[in-house]
């Protein structure tokens, strides 16, 4: 896998990246096992927001990582299980932010609405 | 060697869009981004496909870089102006390439693909083109680049900045947090590494912290040695190259390497020193 290839852009649902029947985080995180993932979708006025950032800080604001969103508005971290923060940057100033909670193992959804 | 003569923005960007002078490249490694839009007149390289080495894990060798320079028609004379996205982690690699190839006139947009799109610049999907030169690149200069066994000797003796993100660092994880994890054997950082994540020498919006700022980070906070020689790694060496500007390029450090191997390699080397944790 390269370093420049944020799974934010596969589109959700398009079979690419993601196993038929649903995401498997133990099949993406291999033998490392002790992650999870944090993914989700952007919308403005319910309609897919492409052009935009998201990323995702541990406690005190801290950079952990951050993808551009695909075109289905679509963003995907895989994190250590934890508290974080997800903040979402687009043009013309807009941004949101939300608290995430990450199980270890688990898919947590999170939809954003700017 | 100072901030303007390394890093212009984006009004200055916009403002040489067709100039026959200045080539605009975006680096990326997923070309998707640029085949959707990029800024205008700007030609692509693909930070995989054209400046590794297909078979061996290494560069492109000199005459494969003057024949990918060559066809994408840029010439020993012109400025080029890179910018990309990930926070223009592999704009900087390919900046550092392109000076380890000896090339000077080289720029980095600061902010990147990034700061373009929020502030709704125009992004075209027209492809222009370019007639083909004859570039030529002079040899490889060591003194930006750290090797395995270089590293290893460094080990308590230099400045060894890791500029991975802490979890990465301390071992909870193998890879950024947008990647699936996998790739190097061991987690964990080489000894003596300190931990100066390449998000805190970037603003929000991608563009480089003051130098100030940046001296104080280093110098003060991270306590680096300003004396001493440094080497940046990361987990492939994009990161790092961001890291090696920041000192090299902005701050006018002498003597720093970017270890391009990174923890894809040293994680995976057999009977070598590791550190789980933070920094001792």
């Amino acid at each position: 896998m390269s370093e420049a290839n944020p799974v934010s852009t596969v589109s959700a649902g398009d079979g690419c990246g993601a196993p038929a029947g649903g995401f498997s985080v133990s099949a993406a995180t291999g033998s490392q096992g002790a992650q999870s993932v944090v993914e989700g979708h952007v919308t403005r006025e319910g309609a897919p927001v492409s052009t935009g950032y998201a990323r995702l800080l541990g406690s005190g604001d801290e950079f952990v990582a951050e993808v551009p969103l695909g075109d289905d508005g679509g963003f995907r971290f895989f994190a250590a299980p934890g508290s974080w923060t997800l903040r979402v940057l687009a043009p013309n100033g807009l941004r949101a932010e939300q608290s995430v909670q990450a199980d270890h193992g688990q898919v947590t959804k999170v939809e954003v609405s700017l | 060697m100072s901030r303007s003569d390394v890093l212009v923005d984006a009004d200055w960007a916009e403002a040489r869009i067709g100039d026959p002078g200045v080539v605009i490249v975006e680096v990326d490694e997923d070309t998707s981004a640029y085949d959707k839009g990029h800024i205008p007149s700007a030609i692509k390289i693909d930070w995989k496909k054209d400046l590794q080495d297909p078979v061996r894990r290494d560069f492109v060798d000199k005459t494969g870089f003057e024949n990918l320079l060559s066809e994408r028609g840029i010439s020993n004379d012109d400025t080029v102006l890179l910018y990309g996205g990930n926070n223009n982690w592999f704009a900087a690699y390919a900046y550092w390439y392109f000076r380890l190839y000896g090339h000077d006139k080289v720029l980095l947009l600061d902010g990147g693909r990034k700061k373009w799109e929020l502030d709704s610049r125009e992004l075209t999907p027209d492809v222009p083109g370019r007639p083909r030169t004859s570039y030529t690149a002079r040899e490889q200069d060591a003194s930006l680049r750290a090797l395995r066994d270089e590293v290893i000797a460094a080990i308590g003796k230099r400045n060894l900045v890791d500029v991975r993100s802490p979890d990465e660092f301390t071992g909870r994880l193998l890879a950024p947090a947008h990647l699936p994890q996998e790739q190097a054997q061991r987690a964990g950082h080489i000894p003596t590494a300190r931990n100066v994540p390449w998000s805190k020498a970037a603003n929000e919006d991608g563009t480089f912290r003051s130098d100030d700022e940046l001296r104080s980070l280093y110098a003060g906070e991270a306590g680096l040695d300003f004396g001493r020689d440094t080497i940046a790694y990361c987990r492939i060496g994009e990161r790092s190259a961001h890291t090696w500007f920041v000192l090299h390029e902005l701050l006018g450090q002498p003597n720093v390497k970017n270890y391009d191997g990174s923890w894809t390699e040293y994680g995976s080397l057999v009977g070598v020193p590791i550190e789980l944790g933070e920094a001792r």
